[in-house]
């Protein structure tokens, strides 16, 4: 058998893990990691520069592909500032392995220069973790990492190694493991027979049915299931800020988005629904509103690979623990042998009344901003956007009023094209992740809708732009505020605007690009949106930072109203309520 | 309710501080836990006492399920179930007390470990009440000390929990 040391073994484990790409940044801890990866060719290292980043980027890389991402940090300071990009992976089941330096095993518990306990700081935001003690035990460790973070409900598993255990003097045979043997990690397989039967039987029976899915029937691979079984059924579908995607965003039978900031249609008629079908979704409190006043009327089918997201805050009424290709897969050949077709006539009514709230208050229909005035509005850059990318780009966000603007405007017609931080709605996320994501699909348009606020959380990544040659578009909604904050002061605080502005403070964002060597362009003036939108995106080599001047006092609506609201409580417009 | 949750879990360093992390991150209270490796070197059995309602106790098990180094669990409260408890108590004891307190202590069936001139040391064993009860039967002799181990338990006839 070969001999290696713990370092080389590190990094082979991760080549026999498939593993091409790593996102990191070096330090003392990790340095005989790092030698190793100098001393091969197979796995290509990014050098971001924020450890933050470095994880966002791999979550990126990790949405838009499927595959884990992989990050590699020093000990402490570089872990700790890892630990806001586990966390944002970890809200949203992003498969992710981070290995961490960490000091000497002689030398942990000593408050030794650099030590964190990274184990113990991320243990409420991973879904396992390892502290590797032995350099033999690196190749399973490996496997399992991997192994958990992405089967199941998909996770952050963080590998903390020890300097010594790297250290290149002492060699040990290497084999990667072929098998697992996990007796206490089974994830969900295929969902029970019954039950599926039993909600079928639902779901035929249904005259006021809505299909709810989120961000599991994306990572889960379900979408094409999911399509086919809402046409077979003709069943409205609406997706979550997560689950965009998951059903095809321009198809007609598509209310878009729910919760919050979702449509009135969307919100409406999950309020008044009969039959519920829940998949990959997990009823967060950004959906339902107030758990007591959701969906009064209605029966639930809840679908979901983790047991523990099931009747979490919503009772389901019938719960389906499984995979969501298998469980979809499974219903529509219960209703393909039984060929029955839920009363038409119902979901013809249904579909009226649907029509009709659409037509009433919908994001066109009824446009529910000014699109006459002298201000640029955001909806009207990313519908822009949209039509000059042909709904094709990869769009990842940060997170505030242009997230929701995007989410709203942009359609999705295939899942992974949408990428954001949605559970922990961490500003910083857009840029990395769309670094991440430009690696993964270089031919790709790959566009960060941000803020000026957001963007400047992980400005620096503009660096890393520059080092591999990554154009992307950056663009930016800049109302000169952090547009979320202040909306919210501004309907609940009665507008004391408590440091949501930054009173002439923002740099030149044009000249910020140059500087980093990509190119700026600014935008101010509502004639000119258009023209110069399309001479950006032109530009296919290089990376652009759009810095488009928006309307500073647009709110994003609808808004559901809180507290104590139900789901078809929402304001519609600064004035107007439902 | 008051729940007696039995997990047994790998035996790894971190382990535990897994399953107390999820019941601070979760806001689920711990009334009390025990803990020890088994005849397997490999498997700790875990006991812990938690209160809460029926959808509570459910997302408790669930996520104990969902911690990676569980391998099964049991909400022993379920079924019919034997839980014990041991109750160490240092008590002052002079004079006619010595009498009174050994007379307690024979109605709990406990037994004195140690003593000296001035007091004894009580071992009972029991349930949780059993334990409160007799503490009060000791109420007006000065208790020193106590030291209790929290709840132990298994379920009553062929069930068992193993791998
Ligand atoms: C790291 C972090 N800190 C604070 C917040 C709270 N927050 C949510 S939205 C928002 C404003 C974002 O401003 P900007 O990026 O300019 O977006 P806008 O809402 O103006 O479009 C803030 C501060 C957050 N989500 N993330
Ligand atoms: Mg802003």
């Amino acid at each position: 058998m070969e001999l290696l040391s713990g370092g080389d073994m590190l990094v082979r484990a991760l080549q026999d893990e498939g593993v091409d790409l790593i996102f990191g940044y070096p330090g003392g801890s990790a340095l005989h990691i790092y030698d190793a990866i100098f001393r091969q060719k197979s796995i290509k290292h990014i050098l971001v520069r924020h450890e933050q980043g470095a994880t966002h980027a791999a979550d990126g890389y990790a949405r838009s592909t499927g595959k884990v991402g992989v990050v590699l940090v020093t000990s402490g300071p570089g872990a700790t500032n890892a630990i806001t990009g586990i966390a944002t992976a970890y809200m949203d089941s992003i498969p992710m392995v981070v290995i961490s330096g960490q000091v000497t095993s002689d030398k942990i518990g000593e408050d030794a220069f650099q030590e964190t306990d990274m184990v113990g700081c991320s243990r409420p935001i991973v879904k396992h973790s390892f502290l590797v003690k032995n350099a033999e035990n690196i190749p399973e460790i490996i496997k399992k990492a991997f192994y958990i973070a992405n089967t199941g409900r998909p996770g952050p598993v963080v590998v903390d190694v020890p300097k010594d255990v790297t250290n290149p003097a002492e060699r040990y045979p290497y084999q990667y493991p072929e098998k697992l043997r996990m007796r206490s990690y089974t994830p969900a397989g295929k969902g029970h027979g019954g039950q599926i039967r039993k909600a079928v039987a639902l779901l035929l029976s249904a005259r006021r049915p809505v299909i709810y899915a989120g961000g599991g029937v994306v990572q889960g691979g379900g979408s094409e299931l999911l399509t086919e079984l809402a046409r077979r059924l003709n069943f409205p579908v609406t997706n979550t800020l997560m689950g965009l995607g998951a059903y095809p965003g321009s198809d007609k039978r598509f209310l878009g988005m729910l919760g919050m900031h979702g449509t009135f249609e969307a919100n409406t008629a999950m309020h008044h629904a009969d039959v519920i079908l829940a998949v990959g979704a997990r009823f967060d409190d950004r959906v339902t509103n107030t758990p007591s006043k959701f969906c009064p009327g209605a029966k639930i089918i809840h679908i979901d690979v983790d047991p523990a997201s099931i009747s979490k805050t919503i009772v389901a009424d019938i719960p389906i623990v499984g995979t969501v290709q298998s469980v979809l897969s499974e219903m529509l050949d219960t209703l393909k042998s039984g060929d029955e077709q839920p009363d038409q006539s119902a979901i013809v009514d249904w579909w009226r009344q649907i029509d009709d709230w659409r037509e009433r208050h919908g994001l066109y229909t009824a446009p529910r901003y000014q699109t006459d005035g002298a201000l640029i509005m955001p909806q009207d850059v990313i519908r822009a956007v949209y039509d000059i990318t042909e709904g094709d780009a990869y769009v990842t966000s940060d997170v505030g009023q242009h997230q929701m603007f995007a989410a709203q405007y942009y359609h999705f017609d295939k899942p992974r094209r949408w990428i954001n931080s949605g559970g922990l709605g961490t500003m910083g996320f857009g840029l990395p992740a769309a670094l991440g994501v430009k690696i993964a699909y270089p031919d790709k348009e790959v566009v960060c809708v941000t803020g000026e606020g957001s963007i400047q959380m992980c400005i620096q990544e503009l660096s890393t732009a520059t080092q591999y040659h990554l154009p992307v578009k950056i663009l930016c909604l800049n109302n000169q505020a952090l547009g979320m904050v202040k909306q919210w002061q501004e309907m609940q605080y009665e507008g004391r605007l408590s440091n949501s502005v930054y009173e002439e403070s923002l740099p030149d964002f044009v000249k910020l690009a140059e500087a980093y060597g990509h190119l700026g362009v600014k935008i101010e003036h509502r004639d000119e949106l258009h023209g110069k939108l399309q001479e950006a995106f032109a530009e296919k080599n290089r990376t652009v930072f759009i810095d488009v001047y928006v309307d500073p006092s647009e709110h994003v609506y609808p808004m559901q109203v809180m507290p104590n609201g139900s789901m078809r409580d929402m304001w519609l417009s600064k004035t107007e309520r439902t | 309710m008051r729940r007696i949750i039995s997990v047994l879990m790998e035996n790894e360093p971190g382990a535990l501080s897994r399953v107390v992390g999820l019941f601070s991150q979760r806001g689920y209270n711990i009334e009390s836990l025990t803990v020890a490796p088994t005849e397997d070197a490999t498997l700790s059995r875990l006991t812990m006492v938690t209160i809460g309602d029926d959808h509570k106790i459910e997302q408790i098990t669930k996520n104990l399920n969902k911690l990676i180094d569980v391998v099964k669990l049991v909400d022993l409260t379920e079924g019919s179930h034997i839980e014990r408890e041991l109750l160490m108590v240092k008590v002052r004891a002079n004079g006619a007390q010595r009498d009174e307190v050994k007379r307690s202590v024979d109605i709990f069936r406990g037994q004195i470990v140690d003593v000296t001139s001035n007091m004894y040391t009580v071992q009972v064993a029991g349930t949780s009440e059993k334990l409160d009860a007799f503490l009060q039967a000791l109420g007006e002799h000065t208790i020193m000390e106590v030291v209790r181990s929290g709840v132990s338990g298994i379920a009553r006839g062929e069930k068992v929990l193993s791998v």
